[in-house]
């Protein structure tokens, strides 16, 4: 018998949710061609997921190892408040007075977020504390050190060369959709072409084996929440360069929820251990899929914040052996 | 004497096998009735039953000719029935006399009256005969004191039936005579206590009488005088000492060399004390000796898992700086851990991926094996060690303990170790996968790879093993070479006789 | 055996004389800093805070955690001023309103983690989001309330010397501090929670009702935090969807700054009034400084933080070195 994948339970919800669009909204599935570039409401869950996929494959590590990263909303505001300061150079700002260096804002941006998981991993890898509250404490002082970089204000500026890592598209899709499958491609290979994913499997199932079979379990975590930053500086990029602006009190707030729920809804268990990246993908389209629905049903984003958090809530149990117990048992009775 | 506590033809199975049958067991008033057995006889799952963890599936338990039913260890310890266990279950953080009484305080308007509280705490610890000050957090306590504030609160429900399971297992000699005062004080206001213990000589000093079991099913009920150490360690293990002097015959492998593997005088606080040992290639050291002997802590010191405190450890004629157990697997020595779930398998994981994990591990993260190389690796060795069912991709934890215990033996065949610690390589599988497990390892020792070897059945150590550390209250108490292996040169040094 | 006692002594003696230092520090450097009307303000300008951290600190005693205070804050304040403001209800039962639907979110988190075993951050994380999207549903925009009775709340006030004051927030966060060190010290809930923090597993074989307390504790928590949202309401006069943003790191902070051990077992509701006067002490320091913005403030607190979590590691290392010894 082959085995189905562990995410193809979300790609048929997935495919479930994108049918009820094809009878119920019209035009959802249209699709056209302008300036060699396609539009559409499919095309633009796509677009829409990419920062929730780019955190999600981060995270589906940091899950994989026993641990969980509540900071990578801050670390987007963070990356955001460097990239936009290196090229608006605001007054009053830790990058006034220099020439608008266009080259360096997405590099050194990538570089700040990458420091910020360092800095998570050395918390709970080096000095075990809980994953929880190591990354909690980004999550929020995070936001205050990107209100420090933009001296409180909202960062705007005008570069249409950076901005088309958000807004332009190459071969007709849009440019974070390349991104993100691009991370994807990386991170696949990066983890599965290298003995990196075994590592973290183990590392996440059994603990107390893989220090027996000689795993260093320090490294590993060091790595994945430093992956994760670094994805979750890719993300904060792409949202900057979209609205042309940082606003650190705003940027990347609550998608850390989103990303957990898009890794687990993607199969991987949040107890650590098989993680399945491609299935935390389909997760974060499953979720940008919903979002879009709700919207163009008409209901206020408010409710889809509290929809996810049922569904999380919801998932987490139906994963809890103890729960499906209970539920088995009372559907018998 | 009428019995105080009386179970007749109890029975437990687990997943169809029967950890418990058809066992008999009775306790009368101001007695200590100790149950003796080693690993998987039954001594726990019997505890559990009484005391209400488990439910049995078969028999009668009467308390005081009242049939009893507990459903869980709360309505065990109403019923009368409480235990103290050699973790001691009670909470560091708070004082001893909340330890004490907590559940049960004396409350006035205003809460919990202390003063009260304080007062029925001394009064219960004078019980004991223990003076220490109850307001003190009993995280602050030695071991042995916070037993008996165990047993203090176990009393203070009124308790008719003691259980106290292993508590001397982290005790000193001075700490082991003050709890069995409290014992014999116990016995003389009509107490029944079960007692349990691997550790002979506490057993003949405190006991009345004492039930073997073995494998699940009850061996016998002697009273404590008519009973000598050699016949109660024969009828633990099974086996009549005086029958069995035939030595096994191994063919020697010629001692080639240096010994790869030399401890001298090692030792670890509260672990184990002043053990050498040495281990040259085709030898196979069998470490002899009771549950609790010491057995374990050693290979783990030899491993790299816990840290030696004083000693040395030498592989290959030079001490490693930092030794831990990846330069024990640089090095060539391996380990198979008696404790397959918790520090074997990675149970989410495909056979495949649990077999070349540690070979993966040696390459480091960069150079990965190809897919058909693991493939190739796993499937050969699924092959050779007959591992069912045949198929490398399914997660091992939905394989039997005997398949997953020989998968987890491919992992570190996959390395070619050069020394392999085995604890209890073969507890809890069938006897096919016994037989081949033992036979393979055979063979690889007159191929020049050499083993230390733990089990609880002698039989094997006596059919498999060069050389014999008997070990007893975690000292090794004797060396045993060539013909002068047997089981019964094994039984008596156990014993100590 | 003495470094256990210091496990237990230590986290609260660094923070009093971290709490002292710093009070007289700030003293010295701004004359008018040490007086009876800037302390009052003190307690005043973080009496909700205080309130949410006297529920979260039980949290945190049994070895849990409760992210959902901030957006509870939020979305109490929110409904308070709906109440008043749209459905015309009387302030005092629209000020109750929260407080028990603060205690029903708190029941909800604490049969998930208690009764099916999920984990108590993911359980609170989406309780976070589920309360600021209640919050925002109710209102987007920031409601004032205009109402005679409670502009008699937040007018009220009681006049000390020197121009110090004490007002309606001010009275319930000592009443609530009281009520919690009672609760803590003197109840079989309160010390259950400790037993539960020392070690769950044998609570469990004691006899002691660890589920049933669990769930009064998360209930407690949301209880605190519903009431911490009042108080904001009465404060400010008016109800705001995001206001509690955040809140949850202060909250955790002046926890653990008042020497409660994150890991459960150790601390005190006490050690938590010291951890919200070290908070205040830096927040009202950096407006006396004027030229520190206001987000300095939450990164002081993060590194403050993150200092005695470092202590805290350090002291539990050294306690069980001494015990495996």
């Amino acid at each position: 018998m082959k085995r189905l994948p562990n995410w193809c339970w979300p790609a048929i919800v997935l495919a479930a949710v994108l049918i009820f669009n094809l009878v119920l909204t019209p035009g959802f599935f249209h699709l056209e061609i302008r300036d060699g570039r396609i539009y559409g409401s499919l095309i633009d869950i796509l677009n829409r997921a990419a920062p929730v996929g780019l955190l999600s494959l981060g995270m589906t590590l940091v899950i994989a190892t026993g641990g969980v990263d509540l900071s990578v909303g801050a670390i987007m505001a963070i990356a955001g408040a460097v990239a936009a300061g290196l090229i608006a150079r605001p007054s009053e700002t830790p990058f006034a007075g220099g020439a608008p260096s266009l080259g360096l804002a997405a590099p050194l941006a990538l570089v700040a977020a990458l420091f910020c998981g360092v800095f998570n991993g050395v918390l709970v890898a080096i000095l075990e504390f809980q994953p929880i509250v190591a990354t909690l404490l980004l999550m929020v002082a995070g936001r205050g050190a990107a209100q420090l970089l933009a001296n409180g204000q909202i960062v705007t500026f005008n570069a249409p060369g950076f901005a088309m890592l958000a807004r332009g598209a190459t071969l007709g899709l849009p440019n974070p959709v390349w991104l993100l499958l691009i991370a994807l491609l990386v991170f696949n290979l990066g983890t599965r072409a290298t003995a990196l994913g075994l590592f973290v499997e183990a590392t996440g199932s059994n603990p107390t084996a893989a220090k027996v079979v000689g795993i260093d379990a320090r490294k590993v975590k060091l790595v994945a929440y430093a992956l994760s930053g670094l994805c979750a500086g890719l993300a904060g990029l792409v949202i900057t360069a979209d609205i042309q602006a940082a606003d650190a009190n705003n940027s990347g707030l609550y998608l850390e929820l989103d990303a957990i729920l898009a890794v687990a809804v993607g199969g991987t268990a949040l107890s650590g251990g098989r993680f399945s990246l491609v299935g935390s993908l389909v997760g974060a389209l499953l979720m940008q899929a919903l979002t879009t629905t709700i919207l163009t049903r008409g209901v206020t984003p408010e409710t889809t914040l509290m929809l996810k958090a049922a569904v999380v809530v919801l998932v987490c149990l139906l994963q809890e052996p103890k729960f499906r117990e209970s539920f088995k048992r009372r559907v018998r009775a | 004497m009428a019995s105080l506590l009386e179970v007749r033809g109890m029975g437990k199975r687990f997943l169809g096998v029967a950890a418990l049958e058809n066992v008999d067991f009775d306790l009368v008033k101001g007695e200590v009735h100790t149950l003796m057995g080693e690993n998987g006889a039954g001594k726990s799952t019997l505890i559990k039953c009484l005391t209400g963890v488990y439910q049995p599936e078969s028999g009668t338990t009467q308390l005081s000719g009242h049939e009893i039913h507990p459903r869980s260890p709360d309505e065990a310890v109403r019923l009368g029935i409480s235990t103290v266990y050699q973790e001691v279950n009670l909470v560091p953080n708070l004082s001893v006399m909340e330890n004490l009484l907590l559940g049960r305080e004396p409350r006035g308007p205003f809460g919990i009256q202390w003063r009260k509280l304080q007062k029925r705490a001394e009064a219960a610890m004078m019980r004991l005969g223990v003076e220490i000050d109850v307001r003190v957090r009993l995280g602050n306590l030695s071991i042995a004191h916070q037993q008996m504030v165990a047993i203090a609160r176990a009393l203070d429900v009124s308790a008719q039936v003691l259980v106290l399971d292993e508590p001397t297992s982290s005790l000193d000699a001075d700490e082991v005579a003050a709890l069995f005062a409290i014992i014999r004080k116990l016995k003389s206001e009509g107490i029944g206590i079960i007692f349990v213990s691997h550790f002979l000589e506490q057993v003949f000093e405190i006991s009345d009488r004492v039930t073997v079991l073995r494998n699940g099913q009850k061996v016998g009920t002697w009273s404590i005088s008519e009973l000598t150490r050699l016949e109660l360690v024969s009828q633990m293990i099974g086996r009549d000492a005086t029958e069995l002097d035939r030595a096994a015959t191994l063919e020697v492998v010629e001692n080639s060399g240096d010994p790869i593997l030399q401890a001298k005088g090692i030792s670890k606080r509260g672990s184990v004390s002043d053990i050498s040992l040495e281990l040259r290639a085709g030898e196979t050291l069998g470490l002899a000796g009771l549950l609790g002997s010491g057995r374990t802590e050693v290979t783990r010191l030899l491993y790299g898992i816990d840290s030696i405190d004083s000693g040395s450890l030498q592989i290959d004629g030079s001490q490693p700086s930092r030794y831990r157990p990846m330069t024990a697997i640089q090095k060539g020595i391996g380990y198979l851990s008696e404790d397959r779930k918790g520090e074997g398998i990675f149970p989410e994981l495909s056979v495949r991926e649990n077999i070349v994990i540690l070979e993966q591990v040696k390459c480091g993260w960069l150079r990965r094996m190809s897919p058909s190389r693991q493939k190739e690796l796993a499937d050969d060795f699924i092959v050779r060690l007959k591992i069912q069912p045949p198929d490398s991709e399914r997660a091992i934890q939905f394989l039997s303990g005997g398949n997953q215990q020989k998968a987890l033996l491919a992992r570190w065949l996959a390395v070619e170790p050069r020394l392999l610690l085995l604890d209890e390589p073969t507890r809890g599988i069938d006897v096919g996968a016994k037989f081949e497990i033992m036979s393979l390892v055979e063979s690889m020792r007159q191929s020049g790879s050499s083993f230390v070897f733990i089990s609880s059945e002698l039989a094997e150590v006596v059919r498999s093993c060069t050389k014999v550390i008997v070990m007893r209250d975690r000292h090794s108490i004797g060396t045993l070479e060539g013909d002068a292996i047997t089981e019964s040169n094994i039984v008596q040094e156990i014993a100590g006789s | 055996m003495n470094r256990t006692h210091l496990k237990e002594r230590l986290p609260v003696l660094i923070t009093t004389s971290v709490f002292v230092v710093m009070t007289l520090a700030a003293g010295l450097h701004f004359p008018n800093f040490l007086t009876l009307r800037v302390l009052g303000n003190l307690l005043a300008d973080n009496a909700f805070l205080g309130v949410v951290a006297v529920g979260l600190t039980f949290v945190i005693l049994t070895g849990g955690i409760d992210l959902s205070v901030g957006s509870m804050v939020g979305l109490s304040s929110i409904m308070a001023a709906k109440l008043v403001s749209s459905a015309h209800i009387h302030p005092l039962l629209a000020l109750a309103a929260p407080l028990a639907f603060g205690a029903f979110i708190g029941w909800v988190h604490g049969i998930l983690i208690s009764k099916y075993g999920l984990p108590p951050f993911l359980v609170t994380l989406a309780g976070l989001f589920f309360c600021r999207g209640v919050a925002l549903r109710i209102s987007h925009e920031s409601l004032q309330i205009d109402h005679p009775f409670f502009n008699a709340l937040t007018g009220w006030s009681l006049s000390l010397p020197g121009k110090a004051s004490i007002t309606v927030p001010t009275v319930v966060f000592i009443l609530t501090i009281a009520v919690g060190m009672w609760l803590a010290k003197q109840t079989t809930f309160g010390r259950t929670v400790y037993a539960i923090g020392g070690n769950a597993a044998s609570a469990r074989l004691m006899g002691l009702p660890v589920s049933r307390t669990l769930v009064l504790t998360y209930m407690l928590s949301g209880l605190c935090s519903g009431l911490g949202g009042a108080l904001f309401t009465i404060y400010t006069s008016s109800g705001n969807a995001i206001s509690g943003t955040g809140l949850e790191l202060d909250a955790i902070a002046a926890v653990v700054i008042g020497g409660t051990l994150l890991s459960g077992g150790y601390g005190s509701v006490f050690g938590t009034l010291l951890g919200i006067g070290i908070l205040g002490v830096v927040q009202t320091a950096i407006t006396f400084q004027g030229t520190l913005s206001s987000w300095w403030t939450r990164i002081v607190i993060g590194s403050l933080l993150l200092a005695f979590m470092l202590v805290q590691k350090g002291i539990e290392s050294a306690a069980n070195r001494s015990r495996s010894t």
